[in-house]
């Protein structure tokens, strides 16, 4: 099936098999290997990516044939133009990953958080990432990180870009 | 023996939080895990696997996998046998392990065959094609079943029993005697389940091989990249130079990503055959089923002691659990790893453990989740038993240990098991988190939740470790000596390249390794570049798992660093036309002792040295360093847990969890913190979750993460964490390594916390995982007495 699918801006035209996964889709077909696969039950949130801005979806279960047309943004689409995104800087600054698998779908979900939810309490970020498993951080330095983002974003009083 | 309980002596860099190397690419989602790498041509392996946990394999047929789209090759163990790799050695070699099943299948989920495709999805649509005729043949499912040798798990090997091995260690006759005249004694058997590593990213392999170098390159998840070129190269008798490793990003460890698995090879052989790559990468289901289970010991522990409470003896006898292959990854002189580390932080006049390890038809591991060989049992053992034994005399757990403590005077301490441990304080660290806890207040607390009917627990665990395996004269794996490497080239502008025999999986050496050298030779850290992982250009070492890498190769890397030292010493002397005996290395750079103001830095040396090196002097500044460590370290810890129990529904909440940590020399502290917060998670999840159950028939029953439980942050709890500094004496800059101490250090913590809970009850055990439900049936139970 051919399909158009804009990834961080760039529409990527391709011709898949209606079985492919939106995450197989976005690492083999477009190149794009910040998505991760984890689990393959939807449970670990690796292959978290955005759709359309604001959305966060596991693209492990969504086929890539339903984003036809839609918007998808991805870990790599978070810097724009050479400055890391407020979560990116705050997850290196409070030390929120180790190994990095998990760090772009923790990401992704994180920037879905804070547009619904800019101030967040600490129940509030631990149960809207819990859809994400981390095995390395205990988690505290993630809820810091958000923390930091969350406040970096108020005090630069600017929506959260995308 | 230097004690530094507060604030660290300012450094040039070690002791700071300097924020990771390694991120900027992880952040951004350019890190470089296994399956992000596509080489040209590149074929994919998938593996069809045994449905039964047990049965003779009659026939396999391939025709109709081998007619489907995209197929190039069908692989089985008869394949495997006619090319001289059916069997794959194991390696602490007691035993031999089947690359695909030959004959029978020895356990659900066993690989049977690998079908080579020209994508994943045509890979795996034909492993549904491969018709496999089984007879299914009754399983020994546990070990105490497989004691009985009324079925027999393995037919290919001579002994026809069950029984692998035993192994004992300490005074039985003695130990027996003691308990026997004992005034108090407890026994307990004591579970500690078999549970999975389960990194996020699964394990995998990129096998290539190329026929016009004859070299096979191999992309590989490793946690051991030289090891596994060594045992690649006994296994296929492709020469050692023929054969290149490379560790790329790996996404987590514990554990599973230290032996040699079946995918690995088949992936091998069909590269071998077909001239081209061929991709493995597992499944969450293959993962959770095939790769590297951990623990499964079942623990008879018995104590003896003192009215007062002062212990005279202890006895471990334990029954473990190996599956169908004896695969453990424990040095080959100690087939139960380091269990004698079972006497914990106390004295033990004297004190016997042996372990009797059996075949069943269950997966093979017996990997470390997250721990030094078998370490997690043995500590589990002795805390849960200590507080067994509190509960029966009526003492404090506090005040129990504090009792029986190694002291401060008595190290380096020689245990009635065999290890010396290296140094430690135990009760300045237990003081210091019962302060920050709070401990009198809680047990105020206690006592007036317990007069309203409430169930509040408060659990420690003053747990030892042993660690950095090992010195040469007693480890070993594959033969091969237990020691690590680090390679030092500084650059003539002073920057420079660090390269060591460990790989990471999310420690953060390309950090701390940089901060080690730094601290050594005055430079900056940020231009230090460290890598690790790539066995045509790292020197040889035994890799990352067991909390080796500081206290080996971290010792490594700073002795490399003197070693680069020394010789700039001479430049400098010839830079500052002096005596060598007249130069001192203060404040990081050269000086000439008495002359204020006469010194030169490592860059100028680094400079010289490429362009102005003294006459009689070799030109360049590089050194390597192979490091035998003297002796393992002993990393310890006080942990506390406070929970609350809803006797109505079983649920237990964690209130507060402090762990004050002693990994000696800090070289990152907010690293530390990160390692320490990551294990606490880990120990949780086995305090409450996690276990790969096996029905009675032989199914797994936690095939995925909906059965097998990761912790999310919503249940997890907020960690709280302190320090020690209690130095290695014999470590080069003291260091202790702290990555595990909280997996083998929290869970008894938890167990303690709810047992404590639940004391009022007369409840003295119940085996981890702590779910809602065997709580909930130990209070009714208990109830009903």
């Amino acid at each position: 099936m051919k399909i158009t699918v804009t990834v961080n801006g760039t529409p990527y035209e391709r011709d898949v098999e209606a079985r492919t996964l939106l995450a197989y889709f976005l690492r083999e077909d477009c190149g794009l290997t910040g998505t991760h696969v984890g689990c393959d039950t939807s449970h670990c949130g690796c292959c978290v990516v955005l759709l359309d801005g604001d959305r966060a979806v596991k693209s492990c279960t969504m086929f890539a044939v339903m984003a036809d047309g839609h918007e998808i943004t991805t870990v790599e689409g978070l810097e724009v133009g050479g400055k890391l995104h407020p979560l990116q800087q705050a997850f290196w600054d409070q030390h929120g990953l180790q190994c990095g698998y998990c760090t772009p779908g923790m990401l992704m979900t994180c920037t879905a958080l804070l547009k619904h939810n800019p101030d967040p309490t600490e129940h509030e970020i631990r149960e809207g990432i819990s859809g994400n498993l981390c095995r390395c951080t205990g988690y505290n330095n993630i809820v810091k990180a958000v923390q930091q983002a969350a406040r970096v974003s108020a005090e630069a009083k600017t929506e959260v870009p995308a | 023996m230097t004690t530094i309980t507060d604030e660290l002596p300012e450094r040039h860099a070690m002791g700071k939080s300097m924020k990771r190397k390694e991120d900027p690419r992880l952040i951004r989602g350019k890190g470089n895990y296994l399956d992000d790498i596509v080489l040209p041509h590149m074929l994919y392996l998938a593996l069809v696997h045994s449905p039964y946990p047990h049965a003779r394999i009659k026939k396999i047929d391939k025709t109709a996998a081998l007619a489907s789209p995209g197929v190039k090759a069908v692989i089985t163990g008869e394949d495997l046998v006619a090319a001289k790799l059916g069997w794959l050695p194991t390696f602490h070699s007691l035993d031999q392990q089947m690359v695909l099943a030959i004959g029978k299948a020895l356990y659900q989920y066993q690989e049977v065959a690998g079908v080579i495709a020209t994508s994943r999805k045509a890979a795996i649509d034909a492993v549904e094609l491969v018709d496999v005729e089984y007879e299914p043949l009754d399983p020994v499912v546990s070990p105490f079943d497989a004691i009985k040798d009324k079925i027999l798990v393995r037919e290919d090997r001579e002994a026809k029993t069950n029984h692998i091995y035993h192994w004992q260690v300490g005074d039985k006759d003695k130990t027996e005697a003691e308990l026997a005249k004992s005034d108090v004694r407890i026994k307990e058997r004591i579970l500690s389940p078999r549970c999975h590593p389960a990194p996020l990213e699964p394990c995998g392999a990129i096998a290539d091989m190329n026929r016009a170098t004859g070299r096979l390159t191999v992309h590989l998840t490793s946690q051991a990249p030289h090891v596994h070129r060594t045992a690649f190269s006994i296994v296929t008798g492709i020469p050692e130079d023929k054969i290149h490793i490379i560790s790329p990003d790996i996404g987590g460890g514990f554990g599973n990503k230290v032996p040699v698995y079946p995918g690995y090879v088949v992936a091998t052989v069909a590269s071998v055959i077909l001239g081209v790559p061929v991709k493995w990468v597992e499944t969450r289901t293959e993962n959770l089923t095939c790769t590297g289970f951990a623990r499964d010991y079942h623990m008879d522990v018995e104590i003896g002691a003192t009215k007062a409470g002062k212990v005279t003896a202890l006895k471990v006898s334990t029954v473990a659990d190996h599956g169908a292959f004896d695969a453990v990854a424990d040095p080959t002189k100690y087939p139960a790893g380091m269990f004698g580390i079972v006497t914990g932080s106390y004295v033990f006049p004297t004190a016997f453990a042996e372990v009797d390890a059996y075949f069943t038809n269950k997966a093979p591991g017996g990997v470390a989740y997250r721990c030094s060989f078998r370490v997690t049992e043995a500590s589990y053992a002795i805390e849960r038993a200590m507080n067994i034994l509190a509960q029966k005399l009526g003492l404090d757990q506090v005040e129990l240990r504090r009792m029986n403590f190694i002291q401060k005077d008595q190290f380096p301490y020689p245990s009635p098991l065999g290890f010396v441990y290296d140094s430690g304080d135990y009760e300045m660290t237990m003081d210091k988190a019962l302060g920050i806890i709070g401990y009198k207040d809680l047990l105020r607390e206690q006592a007036e939740k317990r007069a309203r009917g409430e169930y509040m627990g408060i659990g420690i665990s003053t747990f030892t470790e042993i660690v950095g395996a090992g010195p040469g004269k007693n480890f070993d794996i594959l033969g091969i000596k237990m020691f690590d490497s680090a390679e030092i080239r500084i650059h003539p502008t002073g920057s420079g390249i660090v390269r060591a025999g460990t790989r990471h999986q999310g420690q953060g050496h390309e950090t701390t390794w940089a901060q080690i050298v730094a601290e050594e030779l005055g430079l900056d850290p940020q231009e230090l570049l460290v890598e690790e992982g790539d066995t045509d250009t790292a020197p040889y070492g035994l890799g990352t798992y067991a909390s080796r890498s500081t206290p080996v190769a971290g010792a490594a890397l700073a002795l490399a660093s003197r070693k680069i030292r020394d010789k700039a010493r001479k430049i400098a002397a010839h830079l500052l036309e002096a005596s060598e005996d007249d130069v001192q290395w203060q404040d990081y750079k050269f000086s000439l002792k008495g002359v204020p103001g006469k010194s030169v830095t490592m860059k100028e040396v680094a400079f010289a040295a490429y362009t102005n090196p003294p006459p009689d002097t070799e030109p360049g500044l590089e050194a390597t360093y192979y490091y035998d460590p003297p002796n393992l370290t002993f990393p310890y810890g006080t942990y506390i847990a406070v929970v609350e129990v809803d006797a109505e529904t079983g649920a237990v909440q964690v209130r507060r969890f402090l762990a004050v940590d002693d990994c000696g020399t800090i070289i990152n502290p907010m690293i530390v913190q990160g390692q320490v917060h990551g294990g606490l998670a880990e120990g949780f999840a086995i305090a409450f979750m996690q276990e790969i159950k096996y029905d009675d028939e032989g199914n797994n029953l936690n095939t995925d993460f909906t059965e097998y439980l990761i912790p999310t942050a919503l249940e997890t709890p907020n960690w709280e964490t302190a320090h020690t500094v209690t130095p290695s004496p014999h470590h080069p800059i003291g260091a202790k390594g702290v990555g595990e101490s909280p997996t083998v250090g929290s869970p008894q913590a938890f167990t303690n916390a709810v047992i404590d809970a639940l004391s009022p009850l007369g409840i003295t055990h119940i085996d981890v995982p702590l779910t809602r439900e065997k709580v909930w049936r130990a209070i009714r139970e208990a109830q009903a007495k």
